[in-house]
């Protein structure tokens, strides 16, 4: 059913039609309203979980843990300085193998205190072991949750997931929303059948430690199942598709890309912008397309590859820096293209909340085709 | 120690992590100087000497970590380190 519904409403609906046994999570802006929502849902009885109030980001996800590999389906919310105080607790999931989903309203880290969107918070997290999932729009961010579960509860897969939309652009943006019903998302998303869990009557540890004879093994199985989640993720999306009707049967999405010549790549929200600059520039001749990255972690390099082996020109939008060197998907994106003749410029942008109109789209496509970029864009010279 | 999923282990499996490796110094343990007094035996942090006959002690050298307290503790003498070679 189409609804009218706030960003982070849709992704509660969500995610209350995922039927998670336990939520933990700790307030935050932008993610606040995802988990008020639930909590409220929870105490009207419109759904039946466990909703453990914590007192930091840190004893949330350590909730989640618990419950987790008690055998319960789980779920979390959070951003920024939040995701940065889980810092350990997501090596630990994932570490542990444990299938948690969270959402995370993506904010800019402090300091300078910034409250508003850029990408640093979950790509900080990028080595965690966590899959990364970003929604361009609403009905992605609802629709990945769904997705998220079925492919973490994988017994071949086995890990946890970032369901990435950004903060306000997203969360706090009211957009028309298709709603599955309960029976659709029960006849794609079966109940939680954990792989293995805690039992009084037959007891086991979770997370032991390794030894260095032992350790570097662990790592490498930690790492197989991460590039085994790449085909899992295309069959439960083919899957979905066949289900509801929208396509999510690729890593990687491609706009205007068969025949584009300049080919822009980005992450999230930003990817409707540059959709409706493509179409202007389109009409303006400039051979120009968009690469859009869904997943994020395992990351779709050959795939990337192969989509954009025919371009001459590949300009990133970045809203993260890896401070001293370049933007994250900017650095993978050339490791990606490694060895071929196209040229890959990386442009950070958007950090902290600064708007990227369709503008600023096209004067980045412009500094691509003359051969400028690896740098800030839209910098304000006079405060320099 | 088997590469279970989530690196899981059941009680008293730790067993199977064996900590030998992290030795550096290993004990040597004399009979003619041994007074039975069992010192050893309760000091062992890791609770891996054994008595194995009258004043006869054998550390676990799987499990060993090479803490030397039994040698520093011996009120006889009976314990001296040598270096591992590995």
């Amino acid at each position: 059913m189409k609804e009218i519904l706030e960003g982070s409403h849709a992704v509660a609906e969500a995610v209350r039609l995922c039927r998670p046994q336990v939520v933990s999570a700790y307030p935050i802006t932008p993610q606040t309203h995802i988990v008020e929502a639930l909590a409220s849902m929870v105490a009207d009885c419109k759904l039946d979980a466990e909703y453990i109030c914590v007192e930091s980001e840190f004893s949330a996800l350590s909730a989640c843990i618990g419950a987790s590999t008690a055998g319960s389906r789980t779920y979390s919310a959070t951003t920024s300085q939040g995701l940065a105080l889980m810092y350990e607790v997501c090596f630990n999931a994932a570490g542990m193998r444990l299938p948690i989903v969270m959402t995370i309203a993506n904010r800019a880290m402090s300091a300078p205190l910034s409250i508003w969107n850029d990408q640093q918070d979950s790509i900080s997290l990028r080595d965690s072991g966590w899959i990364q999932l970003y929604a361009e729009d609403n009905q992605e961010a609802l629709d990945l949750h769904l997705l998220a579960y079925r492919v973490c509860e994988d017994h071949d897969i086995l890990l946890p997931a970032f369901v990435c939309f950004d903060g306000f652009i997203l969360s706090h943006t009211y957009e028309p929303v298709d709603m599955p019903t309960q029976e659709e998302v029960d006849a794609y998303l079966p109940a939680f059948n954990p792989y293995q869990r805690l039992d009084a009557k037959d007891p086991i540890s979770f997370g032991m430690y390794a030894t260095p004879d032992y350790y570097m093994e662990f790592r490498y199985e930690n790492q197989r199942a991460m590039l085994r989640a790449k085909e899992a993720i295309v069959r439960y999306g083919t899957l979905f598709k066949e289900q509801f009707g929208r396509d999510y049967s690729g890593l990687i999405e491609g706009y205007e890309l068969e025949d584009a010549e300049i080919a822009l790549v980005a992450m999230g929200s930003i990817c409707g912008t540059v959709k409706d600059a493509i179409d202007e520039m389109r009409k303006d001749g400039i051979k120009v397309g968009l690469l859009k990255i869904r997943c994020f972690r395992p990351f779709p390099d050959e795939e990337i590859a192969a989509a954009l082996a025919h371009v001459k020109t590949v300009a990133i939008l970045d809203k993260n820096v890896s401070l001293g060197s370049k933007g994250a998907v900017g650095l993978e994106i050339k490791d990606a293209l490694y060895g071929s003749s196209i040229a890959v410029y990386d442009y950070i942008l958007g950090l902290g909340g600064r708007d990227i109109r369709k503008k600023d789209i096209r004067a980045i496509t412009k500094l691509a085709e003359q051969g400028s970029g690896d740098m800030f864009y839209g910098l304000r010279e006079e405060l320099l | 120690m088997p590469l279970n999923i989530g690196c899981t282990a059941r009680p008293g499996r730790g067993r199977d992590n064996k900590t030998g490796s992290w030795r550096v110094f290993y004990p040597i343990f004399t009979e003619e100087t041994c007074t039975g007094c069992e010192i050893c035996v309760l000091l062992c942090p890791e609770g891996c000497i054994e008595k194995k006959g009258e004043k006869k002690y054998v550390p676990d050298l799987d499990y060993c970590k090479g803490c030397g307290l039994c040698a520093e503790e011996c009120p006889g003498d009976a314990i001296t380190m040598e270096k591992e070679e590995k």
